[in-house]
C-alpha cells in the first residue's frame, strides 16, 4: 500500500468509523473527523517530495487487478497536475470541519461521515488511471454531496440537491457510454495503455467516433466544471448547500470536471479537441461575461459569489482550450486560485450567516466597524478574488489570458473584461456589506473572529500570499505535467491522422454521405 | 429418444431439486390441517427447510449436467444459476413474510406450500428444453403467484390484485400456447433443441409464419416479465398484493421468465434471429421509458416500486436484445442483483408499513432517518443500487448490459437507456429526499416497532450482498460467464 492508497483508505475507513460512533457524542464525532482529516493533510504533504523530483510522470502508481471480467483494474498514481489539486482537497477537508464546528447542530454524525466519504471520492478521482475506476470514484464523489446539501441545506435544499445530482448523472451516463466504447475498441479502461496503443496505431478510431465520445466526455466534464449553459444547477447547489458543502463545491468539486478535460479528454482525443477549441472557448467567454454580469445583480451574497465561480471557471477553460503551455499552467494554476479564494469567500459568507442569520446583502451594513479583522479578512480575500497583483488570482490569470492572446488576441480582449467585471461586483458586495450604516442587527450580534476561526482563516491566507508571491513553488510541476499532456495532443494529432479534413468531410462522415 | 421411459439415478438428480420443493410443499399441505394454532410457527420452519435442501440439491445436480426425461429436461450452468437463484429468493421471501402473515392474522401452511409450489413451477421453467415441459412449469409458477397474491382473501386490495393478475395472466398464457401449437405445427416438435435444428435444415418453414410462433410466445413472456406493451398489469398487481408477495413476483416469477425468454429465443428461435431483434428492441425501449416516466409520478411506494421493476425488466430486455453471451451473463448477473436489491428494499417497505399496509405512500417514510436511522440507511443503499451508483450491484449490472449492448453495436439503445437510468435516478432520490430531508408528519403515531428477525436479517443480508457484488462483481459474474453458453 502506498501513500496515496493510505489517502483514500483513511478518509473511507474513516467515514465507516464514525458512523459506528455514539450518536449523542457530537465532540467525540467532531474531533475524531478533525484528527483523521489532519492525519491525511499531512500524509498528502508527503507526496511533494518525490513527485517534484520529476513531475512528469507518474509516481506513487499501484496498478493491481480488482475485477478479471472485464479488465478491471485499481490503477492510481499522481504526477504534477494532480498533486496540488490532492493537496487543496486534503487541506480544505479539516478547515471544513472546523468551519462547521458549531454551524452544524443536527445528525452531526453523518454530516462529518459524508465530508470525510467526500475526501476519499475526489481524491480517488484525481488519482485514478483507469477510466472505469475514475467513473467510479467519480460517481461516489456526488452521493456525499448530494446528502450534504439535502440534509443541511437552506429553505430551497431539496430542489437545489436533486437538481445536482440529477445534472451530475445525465452528464455522466453518457460518459460511462463513452467509456465502454473505447474499451470496446482499445480492449482496455486503463488511460496509459489505451494512449499508448493511440500512439503506436494500435487503437484507432474513424472522425465520427472520435467526435461522439469527445462530446459525450466533454458534457459530463462541461456540467462539472460547469460551463455556460450548463451552469444552472450551481448557483441553487452553492446559495441551498451549508457553508462546509459550498466551500468543498466550489473548491475541489468543480475542479474534478477542469481536471477531466485536461486527464482524460485532451489526451485521448487531441485532434477533436483542438478542432472543436473555437466554440468552447467562445462558452467559456460567454460564461466568464455572463457569470459576472448576474453576479453584479445578486441580492444574495452566496449567489453572487457562486456566479462568480462560473465567471472564474470560464478563465480555466479558456486556458485549457487555449492549446498552449502558458495558458494551460495558467488554467490549472487558476484551478487551485479558485478552490483557495472561493473557498476562503465562502467561509466567510458563512460566518456572516451564521452571525446575521441572513444571506441577503440588504441586511447587512457597516460590518467593519463592528469586526474589523473579519472585514480586512474578506477585503484581502475579494482582492485576491479579483486578481490585484501579489495576491494567487492574479497569476493564474495573467497565464490564462497570456495563452489565449498567443492563440487569438480578441479571445484575450473579452475574456479581460471578465476581470474588470468581477472588481465591480465584489468592491460592491464589500462596500454595502462592510461599510456605510450599521444597522442594529449587525452592531447588535457581529463578533469578531474567534480562534477556531483564525485557524480556518490563516492557512488560507498564508497560501493567497504565497501563491501570488512566488508562485515558482507550485508551478514548474504543473508545466512539467503539462507539457507531456500537451506533447502528448501534437503526436497522437499527427500519428492518428495525416491529413486532416474539415468540419464538412467530418459532418459528412458521421452521416455517411460520401 | 430411447424407448425407455425408466429414469436412470442422474436423471432424477437433474430433476431432484423439483422433487424436493413439490414433497415438501405437499407435506406442508398435509401438515396444515393438522396443526393447532400454536405449532403452525413451524411450517415456515419446514418450508425454510424443504428450500435449503432444494438449493443444496441444484448444486449438487450441477455435478452431473446434461439431459434428463427424454431430453425434456436440462440441467446446464445457466439451469443452476436461475435455479439457485429463485430458491434464494424464496428463503428470503419466507423471512419476510412470516413477521407479515402473523402481524395479518392470518399464519398458514397454505402460504408457505404455494410458495413452494411456485418455486418449484419456476425450476421446471428454467430447467424445461421443451415448451410442453416449459408450459407446465410457467403454469405452476403464475396459478401458485396468482393464488399468492390475493392470500389476505378478506382484503379487497387483495382480491383485486389476485383477479387481475389471473384474469390478463391467463389471457396472455393463451398467447403462449397458441405460439407453442404453432411452432410445433411449423415444425413437427416441440424440443427447443429440434427446432432450432428444423429452423436450420433445407426444410425450414416459411421464416414470416415462424416469426408469428415467435411473436406470439414473446406476448406471453413479455407479459410475465412484465414488458411493454404487455406491462399494464404490474402496477395494479404490486400494489394490491401483499407486501412480501410483491416483493416475490418482482424477482422470482420474472428472474424465471427471462430465463425461459433468452433459452427460447436464443435456443430455438436463434436462427431468425433478424425477425425477433427488432420487436425486441422496440419493446426494450418502450418498457424503459414508460417504466421510468410513469414511475416519476407515483405517491405509492408499492406502485412505484412496480413502475422502477417495469423499468428494470426494460434494462434486461436490452441484454436480452443484444443476443449475444456477454448478453447473457449481463442479463444474468442484472437479474441476481435486482432480484437482491427489490427483496431488500421489499423487507423494508413491509417493515414501515405496519399492519394492514396503513403506510405505503412515499411520504409515510418521512423522517425514517430520525426515526430509525438504520432501516432508512439499509434502503438507501437499495435505492442507491436500483439508480445503478458505483460500488452497488446496480451499477455493474447495468454497466454490463450496456457493455453488452454497445458489443451488438445497439448504440442507440444504449444512449436512451443510460439516459433513462439518469432520469430514473430522480424519483429513487425523493424516496431518500423524504427520509431524510423532510422531519417525519406530526400527525402520525409513532407505532414503529423495531425491524422483525426475519426483515433484519434479510435486510442485512441483501444489503451486504448488494455492496460485495458492487465491489467484487466477479463473485457471481464468472459463474454466470460460464454458464452463459446455452446448451443447444
Amino acid at each position: 500500500m502506498t501513500l496515496l492508497d493510505a489517502l483514500i483508505a483513511i478518509p473511507a475507513a474513516g467515514f465507516l468509523i464514525t458512523l459506528l460512533l455514539p450518536r449523542d457524542n457530537p465532540g467525540l464525532v467532531r474531533n475524531f473527523t478533525l484528527f483523521v482529516s489532519l492525519v491525511v493533510f499531512l500524509l498528502s504533504l508527503g507526496l511533494i517530495g518525490p513527485v517534484q523530483e520529476n513531475p512528469g510522470v507518474m509516481h506513487f502508481e499501484t496498478n493491481v487487478p480488482w475485477i478479471d471480467y472485464p479488465a478491471i483494474r485499481y490503477h492510481v498514481g499522481v504526477d504534477g497536475m494532480s498533486l496540488w489539486l490532492i493537496i487543496l482537497s486534503t487541506l480544505l477537508t479539516p478547515i471544513c470541519i472546523l468551519v462547521s464546528w458549531n454551524y452544524i447542530q443536527k445528525r452531526v454524525k453523518e454530516f462529518y461521515a459524508f465530508l470525510l466519504l467526500l475526501l476519499a471520492g475526489v481524491t480517488g478521482v484525481f488519482v485514478a488511471l483507469d477510466l472505469f475506476l475514475f467513473y467510479v470514484f467519480w460517481e461516489v464523489s456526488l452521493v456525499p454531496m448530494y446528502f450534504l446539501i439535502g440534509v443541511w441545506g437552506h429553505d430551497r435544499r431539496i430542489y437545489a440537491a436533486v437538481k445536482f445530482f440529477l445534472f451530475t448523472m445525465a452528464g455522466s451516463v453518457l460518459m460511462l457510454g463513452a467509456i465502454i466504447v473505447l474499451y470496446l475498441k482499445g480492449g482496455s479502461f486503463d488511460l496509459p495503455f489505451l494512449l499508448d496503443s493511440m500512439a503506436k496505431g494500435g487503437l484507432v478510431l474513424n472522425p465520427g467516433q472520435q467526435f461522439w465520445m469527445f462530446l459525450a466526455f466533454f458534457v459530463a466534464f462541461a456540467v462539472k466544471v460547469p460551463l455556460f449553459p450548463l451552469h444552472t444547477w450551481l448557483p441553487d447547489a452553492h446559495g441551498e448547500a451549508p457553508t462546509a458543502g459550498s466551500i468543498m463545491l466550489a473548491s475541489v468539486l468543480l475542479k474534478l470536471g477542469a481536471y477531466g478535460l485536461v486527464r482524460v479528454c485532451l489526451p485521448l482525443f487531441p485532434r477533436v479537441a483542438r478542432e472543436n477549441a473555437d466554440w468552447i472557448i467562445g462558452l467559456a467567454i460567454i460564461g466568464i461575461i455572463y457569470g459576472a454580469l448576474v453576479a453584479m445583480v445578486q441580492p444574495n451574497m452566496k449567489r453572487l459569489v457562486a456566479y462568480s465561480s462560473v465567471s472564474h471557471l470560464g478563465f480555466v477553460v479558456l486556458g485549457i482550450f487555449s492549446f498552449t503551455q502558458i495558458g494551460l499552467d495558467g488554467a490549472v494554476y487558476q484551478m487551485l486560485n479558485h478552490g483557495i479564494s472561493t473557498g476562503a469567500l465562502f467561509m466567510l459568507v458563512g460566518y456572516l450567516y451564521e452571525r446575521r442569520h441572513s444571506l441577503e446583502i440588504a441586511d447587512f451594513g457597516g460590518v467593519s466597524s463592528v469586526a474589523p479583522w473579519l472585514s480586512v479578512m474578506f477585503v484581502v480575500t475579494t482582492l485576491a478574488s479579483i486578481g490585484l497583483p501579489l495576491l494567487n488570482n492574479f497569476v493564474g490569470e495573467y497565464l490564462v489570458l497570456q495563452g489565449a492572446a498567443q492563440v487569438n488576441f480578441t479571445y484575450a480582449v473579452f475574456a479581460a473584461i471578465g476581470v474588470i467585471l468581477s472588481a465591480c461586483y465584489m468592491l460592491w458586495l464589500v462596500q454595502r456589506t462592510f461599510y456605510g450604516e450599521t444597522p442594529h442587527e449587525v452592531a447588535h450580534h457581529m463578533k469578531d473572529f474567534n480562534a477556531r476561526e483564525w485557524a480556518t482563516m490563516l492557512p488560507l491566507l498564508a497560501l493567497m500570499v504565497w501563491m501570488g508571491v512566488y508562485s515558482q513553488s507550485f508551478i514548474p510541476a504543473i508545466t512539467a505535467s503539462n507539457s507531456r499532456t500537451l506533447d502528448m495532443t501534437r503526436q497522437s494529432a499527427v500519428a492518428s491522422q495525416p491529413q486532416a479534413p474539415g468540419p464538412l468531410a467530418r459532418l459528412k462522415e458521421i452521416f455517411h454521405v460520401r | 429418444m430411447s424407448g425407455n421411459f425408466e429414469p436412470t439415478g442422474a436423471e432424477l438428480l437433474r430433476f431432484l431439486p423439483e422433487i424436493v420443493l413439490t414433497l415438501a410443499a405437499t407435506f406442508l399441505m398435509v401438515l396444515e390441517p393438522l396443526t393447532d394454532r400454536g405449532a403452525k410457527r413451524a411450517l415456515p420452519a419446514i418450508a425454510l427447510l424443504g428450500l435449503v435442501v432444494a438449493l443444496f440439491s441444484a448444486i449438487m445436480a450441477q455435478a452431473q449436467p446434461g439431459l434428463a426425461f427424454s431430453g425434456m429436461i436440462v440441467v446446464d450452468g445457466f439451469t443452476t444459476f436461475f435455479r439457485v437463484l429463485v430458491i434464494a429468493i424464496g428463503i428470503l421471501t419466507i423471512l419476510i413474510s412470516t413477521n407479515y402473515l402473523r402481524q395479518e392474522g392470518s399464519e398458514g401452511g397454505e402460504y408457505y406450500a404455494l410458495l413452494l409450489f411456485s418455486i418449484a413451477g419456476q425450476c421446471i421453467m428454467i430447467a424445461a428444453n421443451e415448451l410442453i415441459i416449459l408450459f407446465i412449469g410457467l403454469e405452476a409458477s403464475s396459478i401458485a403467484t396468482y393464488i399468492m397474491a390475493g392470500y389476505l382473501r378478506d382484503d379487497k386490495r387483495n382480491n383485486e390484485a389476485a383477479l387481475k393478475y389471473f384474469l390478463l395472466g391467463s389471457f396472455a398464457t393463451a398467447f403462449l400456447l397458441y405460439g407453442i401449437a404453432w411452432t410445433y405445427g411449423l415444425t413437427g416438435t416441440t424440443n427447443l433443441s429440434r427446432v432450432r435444428e428444423v429452423l436450420l435444415s433445407p426444410a425450414s418453414p416459411d421464416t414470416f409464419l415462424i416469426s408469428i410462433a415467435a411473436g406470439l410466445m414473446f406476448v406471453g413472456f413479455a407479459f410475465k416479465v412484465s414488458a411493454a406493451p404487455f406491462q399494464m398489469w404490474a402496477p395494479d398487481v404490486y400494489q394490491g398484493a401483499p407486501a412480501p408477495v410483491s416483493g416475490f413476483m418482482s424477482a422470482g416469477p420474472k428472474a424465471a421468465a427471462f430465463a425461459v425468454l433468452l433459452r427460447v429465443f436464443l435456443t430455438a428461435f436463434e436462427p431468425v434471429k433478424e425477425r425477433w431483434e427488432p420487436l425486441l428492441w422496440w419493446s426494450a425501449l418502450a418498457t424503459m421509458i414508460i417504466g421510468n416516466f410513469a414511475a416519476l409520478r407515483q405517491g405509492n411506494i408499492k406502485r412505484l416500486l412496480a413502475y422502477s421493476s417495469i423499468a428494470h425488466a426494460g434494462y434486461v430486455m436490452v441484454a436480452v436484445t443484444a443476443h449475444s453471451e456477454i448478453g447473457t451473463t449481463a442479463a444474468m448477473f442484472y437479474l441476481a442483483a435486482y432480484a437482491l436489491t427489490n427483496l431488500g428494499a421489499f423487507a423494508l417497505v413491509t417493515h414501515v408499513a405496519r399492519h394492514n399496509e396503513r403506510y405505503v405512500e412515499v411520504n409515510d417514510f418521512a423522517g425514517l432517518g430520525q426515526r430509525q436511522p438504520v432501516t432508512a440507511a439499509l434502503l438507501t443503499v437499495f435505492l442507491l443500487s436500483l439508480i445503478g451508483v458505483p460500488l452497488t450491484a446496480g451499477f455493474f449490472g447495468k454497466f454490463y448490459i450496456f457493455r453488452a449492448a454497445l458489443d451488438s453495436n445497439l448504440v442507440w439503445l444504449t444512449i436512451l437507456g443510460l439516459l433513462n437510468s439518469a432520469l430514473a435516478a430522480y424519483y429513487y432520490l425523493r424516496i431518500i429526499v423524504v427520509m431524510y430531508m423532510q422531519p417525519p408528519s406530526e400527525t402520525e403515531e409513532d407505532d414503529l416497532l423495531p425491524m422483525s428477525a426475519g426483515i433484519q436479517f434479510t435486510a442485512w443480508f441483501t444489503a451486504a450482498a448488494v455492496i460485495v457484488l458492487g465491489v467484487y462483481p466477479s463473485l457471481v459474474l464468472d459463474f454466470a460467464g460460464r454458464s452463459a453458453a446455452l446448451l443447444r
